[in-house]
């Protein structure tokens, strides 16, 4: 059963009572809140993700919920916590949204250790894997959105789990998280994205999602192979340049790009060279969205 | 149960083990239970979710330990001018030493016992190599070192790791507070290294003494299950129950040793010899207090997770919060600290 076949009321009734159990990719998470936005959250953007049954196995329970009870009331808070345990500072509770995607963010990325957990955008076409490495502001979530608004399948546009036993790369197909100027790029990119409410003022600026595309959704627990690994880099004006980068480099960079690359160890180390050994490697400066689409659309052919 | 009888883990559905992960994660001992199945061979056999949350705790607790060795090198390489044997106690002795209990358990400081007179040279050296003290507040660092058995944490600037200096297993305030000599006197080296912990017995006081006069028992689940650990390890030794009752005389330690094994055998089932428990059982407090004690240590050293609390669990927290204050300092002493405490917290000046 879908989401999205649930009424809002429905949904806001299971958030009360901590029963909202949904399937993301590999993992089954489970969200209460008395917060009504959640709801709203969850209908535009998870509407394709299954909802498992009460017998199955939760990876991660959370909820969103406000600090204490004056702070409901007066410059109202929210927090996030993964089963009792609260990770963060608290934020306004205009976030509590924004909040539950970092939450779960940081919920896979620290109890994931079964992967190589890349800071990385990742989409699929033919079977073969790109994963976009990139440091806030290189420009990889645009890039992931766009391609995932050409028909590409999205596997994250946040993290790329490289599993440590076979190789490949395992989705976590979430909304795609954009910020500030990226926003109104990809509304004047595709006409046919659904985009949640943009939370402005959060300490990353004007933040906003986007909702995966069911295929992607559906596809949440198939694997694919790494095949391209591409360092981006949003330059204004600069052209469309996609640069051979060494292997050597190209390890060096990736390295620097994982969460948990010293946790890992040697086996880390392993994973990071297999996939370099798996993937053409390069850099990637540009401005403009759709020759990066058409280039990639040609290189994935 | 599966802390017991590991092999009831093939029997549980795949609710159960949701709630067996979540409960083991809140006590810091999800690595932990991982060896505990692989110690009877079915750690592959667990289904495919709760097995990938136990190989990502121990995938961490693997790290956690390569961080520990080069730790306690930097330790030894810091004090190596002055001349004293490097003795670590708690976690960092489990794993020097190879127990079973060190197996998982993942903790955030290390902590080594000095002999009084030289905790000032041992400061000394560790601030010269990059340690710096965590509190500059003048009240907190003059009751440490007034009143307490360590002095303030030291935390490393770049390694950002913490380090307890101990000179003695409980407050000089304390009513059994031992003498920290003798302790000394009794430490076994670690083969091929010059590092030392304390004898096989004085390991199980130390731990039973810090779970019995513990303030937050935020992991009195664990620190219940090294006591286990370290029990069935030793009890293998010849002797080593009549060396730990002897030793807990010599140390004044016999009322937390009851403590330990009275709530090993009720929660964890740990075989004690039936002659052993009615020895300790002579330090049994009167059946008032011993009703009151089962009513909070029960429901405390439970994993602290919404799941295994019941209405009284905070308030049985509280009250051994409240009662470790008092086994470890005098009322004219605590009063007076607990009230600054309450107030700088509602102030928002200090966390705990």
């Amino acid at each position: 059963m879908k989401l999205a076949t649930l009424s809002r009321k429905e949904v806001i009734h299971s958030l009360n009572r901590k029963r909202l159990r949904l399937k993301i990719g590999g993992f089954n998470v489970c969200l209460s809140s008395p917060i009504p936005e959640v709801a709203d959250h969850l209908l535009c953007l998870y509407g394709a993700f299954e909802v498992v049954d009460d017998e199955a196995f939760i990876d991660f329970y959370t909820s969103l919920a406000s600090p204490s009870k004056v702070r409901r009331y007066f410059r109202a808070q929210v927090n996030f916590s993964f089963d009792g345990y609260v990770p963060f500072k608290p934020l306004p509770y205009k976030q509590a949204s924004a909040m539950f995607e970092w939450g779960l963010n940081w919920c896979i990325a620290n109890h994931s250790h079964h992967y190589l957990v890349i800071h990385a955008a990742v989409v699929e076409r033919n079977s073969q894997a790109f994963i976009f490495p990139g440091t806030p502001g290189s420009g990889k979530s645009t890039l992931c959105a766009a391609l995932a608004c050409s028909g590409w399948r999205l596997l994250s546009d946040e993290m790329t789990l490289l599993s440590v036993a076979d190789g490949l790369v395992y989705p976590v197909p979430r909304p795609i998280s954009l910020k500030n100027r990226s926003l109104d790029v990809i509304r004047n990119f595709s006409s046919n994205i659904i985009m949640g409410p943009v939370v402005k003022d959060t300490a990353k600026g004007a933040v906003g999602h986007v909702r995966p595309s069911d295929e992607s959704v559906d596809l949440g627990e198939v694997p694919a192979k790494p095949a391209k690994l591409i360092f981006p880099k949003y330059l204004e004006n600069s052209n469309t340049d996609l640069i051979p980068l060494s292997k050597s480099r190209a390890l060096l960079k990736i390295a620097e790009n994982c969460f948990n690359y010293n946790i890992l160890g040697v086996q880390g180390f392993k994973s990071v060279s297999d996939l370099i050994d798996a993937s053409d490697c390069y850099e990637f400066n540009y401005s403009c969205l759709e020759e990066a689409v058409a280039l990639f659309a040609e290189l994935a052919h | 149960m599966v802390f017991i009888t590991p092999r009831l883990a093939l029997n549980l559905n795949l609710r159960q083990w949701d709630l067996l992960i979540r409960q083991a994660r809140s006590a810091n001992v999800l690595a932990t239970l991982g060896y505990l199945l692989d110690s009877v061979g079915i750690l592959n056999q667990i289904p495919a979710q709760p097995h990938n949350h136990i190989k990502s705790a121990q995938t961490y607790a693997d790290r956690f330990y390569i961080s520990l060795k080069w730790e306690i090198i930097c330790i030894q390489e810091a004090l190596k001018s002055i001349n004293i044997p490097l003795v670590l106690l708690k976690g960092s002795a489990y794993f020097i030493a190879e127990n079973n209990a060190a197996k998982g358990r993942i903790f955030s400081d290390v902590d080594i016992i000095v002999p009084e007179d030289k905790l000032l040279e041992v400061e000394a050296a560790l601030i010269k190599a990059g340690w710096m003290t965590n509190t500059i507040d003048p009240y907190n660092q003059k009751y440490y070192r007034q009143w307490m058995h360590e002095i303030p944490p030291l935390r490393h600037l770049k390694r950002q790791t913490s380090i307890d200096v101990h000179h003695n297993i409980l407050p000089r305030t304390a009513d059994f507070c031992p003498d920290a000599n003798k302790l000394l006197a009794n430490i076994v080296k670690i083969p091929d290294k010059n590092i030392w912990v304390l004898a096989p017995e004085d390991r199980v006081l130390h731990s039973a003494t810090h779970l019995f006069h513990e303030g937050e028992l935020k992991s009195g689940f664990r620190d219940l299950s090294d006591l286990d650990l370290l029990l069935k390890e030793f009890s293998a030794e010849e002797n080593f129950w009549a060396k730990l009752q002897q030793r807990a005389e010599e140390l004044n330690q016999q009322i937390p040793l009851y403590y330990a094994l009275r709530y090993t055998c009720r929660i964890l089932q740990t075989p004690v010899p039936e002659k052993v428990l009615k020895v300790s059982q002579e330090a049994m407090p009167n059946i008032i207090k011993q009703t009151l004690m089962d009513a909070l240590f029960l429901r405390a050293l439970m994993p602290d997770h919404e799941s295994c609390n019941n209405n009284w669990t905070g308030l049985a927290r509280w009250l051994l919060f409240v009662r470790s204050h008092w086994l470890k300092m005098p009322l004219h002493l605590m009063i007076p600290h607990l009230l600054r405490k309450g107030f700088r917290r509602a102030l928002g000046k200090e966390q705990h």
